[in-house]
């Protein structure tokens, strides 16, 4: 059978089933400017950047259309070239022009475009206004200024993490993407989880940057030190030229002692211990089949998620701090104690792959006796930037090791920045663990893969064990909602919100060559390989740790150290539907949850029975009623708050009684 | 008692559309008739009940002029500003009874929530010109002092009712 053909540019390209004419341009080698395409969101249309002209259809978004047989088309046509070139200079006409000293630096695709297409002179008048920054939330900058309107932060932030807390507001223009009512970012449901900050081709979404504490740090007396996530040492390269997975641990190390930090410490270290923790606990609720499945809880975006969205499940995360934070806290305790450092002196910076690290590092759960177990996160982005600052020849740099205790990790912790790398490193622990056998194989190909929904049965001591691995907040939306309509049982869950997990988290490089996340990925597999240990269990430091400070996995000074518990948690910060009305002699305060389910489950019958009591007995003008969402206990709606008192299974009689008694 | 009857109202409208996000704008625009604005607090009981997201249904209420963020007063003025009631002087009315209820450019709504003043673009009677409604009720041929006496009109039966 012959293949289907177009003409693109006087050149035959054969195709089958591409996803629109775009992508077999593409194919023929010929890069077409996009700001709106991205291969794995909805077709959006919205740039026209990708104008080409097909013969007896005149000029089409090759995005938008599908090849068809005997397709003539032209990407380099004088008319093509004029209107790109033109699309270009519209939009920095709208557009706070201030490269030099923008943050997105050579990374903005507007300013590429804008060279690529020689735009040496813009020919409108320059018509943007000021609008304010919005830097409210402790990991993304949102800054309105630079926007394009491409709407590749909102298709991201819906489609991929079913979140949406930005959108498209008011129209023409005064279109706007923002979080909902102009709220700032910090007053609403984002998780911080940077994906926007990934895809935005300029500088309208950015890491938000903490170089200049972190350099201030370094200049003071203070005992600093630096701990790297796995996911960092194999995409800093990216910034000075190498492929994406060159492993450059030695480098950095090296860079970061010039820099001046004082101890360099390794992520991975906290991930087997991690590891060891969190696997001790699956072992334990499996054993007792009790709040199955576990989930991980290392991604703070996926914890974010999971307090706004599904708080029932809160008791199903592991209890585990994420590595970020146990490595925080074993060493400051380790300097406070054996190096009689005061913890005021004591400053931790984490570099990482992740915007939502930020936030992690800020919530107040991780505060101890020593103060923050992190005070610091900077992404790899902006150690890159502080390498550039310093003017360090990054390419030539010798290599140098991390320090002792916890800068020795295995592959197990490695792979931690991979998504199903918890779930093989928990593997690699308890299967030696529940056999009691020690064996040579460390690695399980079951968990691995690039699907962002993956599902693995595997046999441990004669028992079945169900996993999924999950990447991408959305797909784990789906799978919970399966899990909660019993059509599929899980032991143990692992969620990334990240597509792939932190090695394409939205504080990695800005790269958006192809396969740059399939070469992260083997790069950390590869290091793992290159390791000489590959199991938590096998860390002579971990079993250290235990013998001189933690005693045994799960003990009270480990839950102390170690663990930590997590609070359901509003989505947007609005006052509640006030239903009655207000005056200050109102005293008491009734709120009913309208959460789909309490309303299922008859709230809107109570209201009803409650307003008729109060009218009855002109009991009205003490009482002030308020519809709510949500108590976060679902399961035993419907709830109604009467003063301080909390009221589940409430039924209108229970209600009333208690009204009648607090009145 | 209103407020609870809106409140029920809203529940019966998301009942009524079986809480289906592709009704998105029908359930909006029934709502903005019960309260005769889009609240914050409303807007997100909306999204939260249709499992989608507040800055969604924000999106949607800011596109459509027909919707309104901001509460209305009682009597809704709008002032024709189409071809013929333009060229007829309509904004003279506009700016005698801007100025005569003490609104500005962004303030189209009196404190006492009982009057709003907005232009539209074309009422299509325009052999009435210059033209205004007042709520449902078209008044024409008018002079920026007939207009204001009409708002007089309405304050002192106001007055009357608060009395």
């Amino acid at each position: 059978m012959n293949k289907a053909k177009i003409t693109i540019d006087n050149q035959q390209i054969s195709f089958s089933d591409e996803r629109n004419l775009l992508e077999v341009i593409r194919k023929a080698k010929i890069e077409l400017p996009t700001f709106c395409y991205h291969s794995e969101m909805s077709i959006y249309g919205a740039c026209r950047l990708c104008m080409v002209e097909v013969e007896g259809w005149g000029l089409q978004p090759a995005c938008s259309i599908k090849p068809a047989q005997d397709m003539v088309v032209k990407t380099n046509t004088s008319e093509v070239r004029a209107m790109r070139k033109m699309i270009v200079e519209l939009l920095l006409a709208s557009h706070e022009v201030n490269c030099p000293s923008c943050e997105k630096g050579p990374d903005c695709q507007l300013q590429k475009l804008a060279q690529r297409l020689g735009v040496k002179k813009v020919r409108f008048e320059n018509s943007y206004q000021d609008r304010p920054v919005d830097d409210s939330s402790p990991a993304i900058i949102r800054d309105p200024n630079k926007c394009v309107l491409c709407g590749d932060c909102v298709r991201v932030c819906s489609e991929i993490q079913h979140v949406g807390a930005i959108d498209f507001a008011y129209r023409g223009a005064n279109a706007t993407v923002m979080p909902c009512f102009d709220k700032n970012l910090d007053q609403v449901e984002c998780v911080y989880c940077g994906q926007c900050v990934r895809v935005c081709p300029t500088g309208a979404l950015l890491p938000k940057s903490e170089i200049g504490v972190v350099w201030q740090e370094l200049h003071s007396n203070k005992t600093v030190i630096a701990q790297m996530a796995p996911a960092v040492r194999i995409a800093l390269g990216e910034n000075f030229g190498l492929e994406p997975g060159t492993i450059t641990t030695g480098k950095i190390v090296r860079a970061l002692r010039r820099m001046g930090f004082d101890y360099v410490y390794d992520t991975p270290f906290g991930a087997d211990l991690t590891i060891v923790e969190e696997a001790n606990e699956f072992i334990g609720r499996w054993q007792q089949q009790e709040k199955l499945p576990m989930f991980t809880s290392c991604c703070p975006g996926w914890v974010k998620f999971a307090e706004q969205y599904y708080p029932e499940y809160l008791p199903h995360l592991s209890s585990c701090k994420s590595p970020q934070q146990m490595v925080g806290a074993v060493s400051k305790n380790d300097l406070v104690k054996n190096h009689k450092l005061a913890p005021e002196d004591i400053v931790m910076v984490s570099i990482m792959p992740c915007t939502a690290k930020k936030f992690e590092a800020k919530r107040p759960e991780f505060s101890g006796a020593y103060g923050k177990d992190v005070d610091h996160v900077i992404t790899t982005q902006e150690l890159a930037t502080m390498i550039k600052e310093m003017g360090l020849d990054f390419n030539s740099l010798e290599q140098d090791s991390f320090d002792l205790p916890f800068g020795f990790k295995t592959g197990g912790g490695v792979i931690f920045g991979n998504s199903g790398g918890v779930t093989e490193a928990v593997l690699r622990y308890t299967s030696e663990k529940l056999t009691g056998m020690k064996t040579d194989s460390y690695i399980f190909n079951a968990v691995r893969g690039e699907e962002g929904l993956r599902e693995a049965v595997l046999t441990i001591d004669n028992r079945p064990l169900k996993l999924a691995v999950v990447s991408g907040l959305g797909k784990a939306q789906e799978l919970i909602e399966k899990v909660k309509a019993g059509e599929k049982y899980y032991d143990f869950v692992e969620v990334m919100a990240c597509p792939g997990g932190c090695i394409n988290g939205g504080g990695q490089p800005i790269n958006h060559g192809l396969h740059t996340k399939q070469k992260r990925t083997s790069g950390l597999y590869d290091n793992d390989r290159m390791l000489q240990l590959h199991k938590p269990q096998d860390n002579p430091y971990i079993s250290e740790i235990y013998e001189t400070v933690l005693q045994k996995p799960g003990s009270t000074v480990a839950h102390e150290m170690l663990h930590t518990h997590y609070h359901p948690r509003k989505r947007i910060q609005t006052d509640d539907v006030s239903i009655t009305e207000t005056s200050p002699e109102n005293k008491l305060v009734i709120s009913i949850c309208f959460g789909t389910s309490c309303f299922l489950k008859g709230s809107q019958n109570i209201l009803h029975s409650i307003t008729q009591y109060l009218k009855m007995t002109g009991k009205e003008k003490y009482i002030d009623i308020k519809a709510t969402f949500c108590y976060e206990k679902c399961e035993q709606g419907p709830v109604i708050k009467v003063g301080d008192q909390i009221l589940t299974q409430c039924t209108a009689e229970k209600a009333i009684e208690v009204i009648e008694n607090s009145l | 008692m209103e407020k609870i009857r809106n409140f029920e109202q809203v529940c019966n409208i998301l009942a009524r559309y079986e809480r289906n996000p592709n009704s998105l704008i029908s359930i909006l625009q029934a709502v903005q008739a019960e309260y005769r604005y889009l609240s914050e607090e409303v807007m997100t009981f909306v999204a939260s009940s249709l499992g989608i997201s507040p800055a969604k249904v924000f999106g949607v209420a800011t596109f459509y002029s027909h919707f309104t963020l901001q509460p209305k007063g009682k009597y809704e003025i709008k002032i024709c500003d189409g071809t013929a009631c333009h060229v007829k002087k309509s904004i003279d009315i506009l700016d005698a009874l801007k100025q005569h209820l003490h609104l500005t450019d962004k303030e189209h709504t009196t404190k006492d929530m009982l009057f709003t003043v907005e232009t539209v673009s074309c009422l299509g009677t325009c052999g009435l010109a210059p033209a205004i409604v007042i709520n449902e009720e078209v008044h024409g041929l008018l002079t920026p002092e007939t207009a204001v006496q009409l708002v007089k009109d309405i304050q002192k039966s106001e007055a009357l009712a608060n009395e």
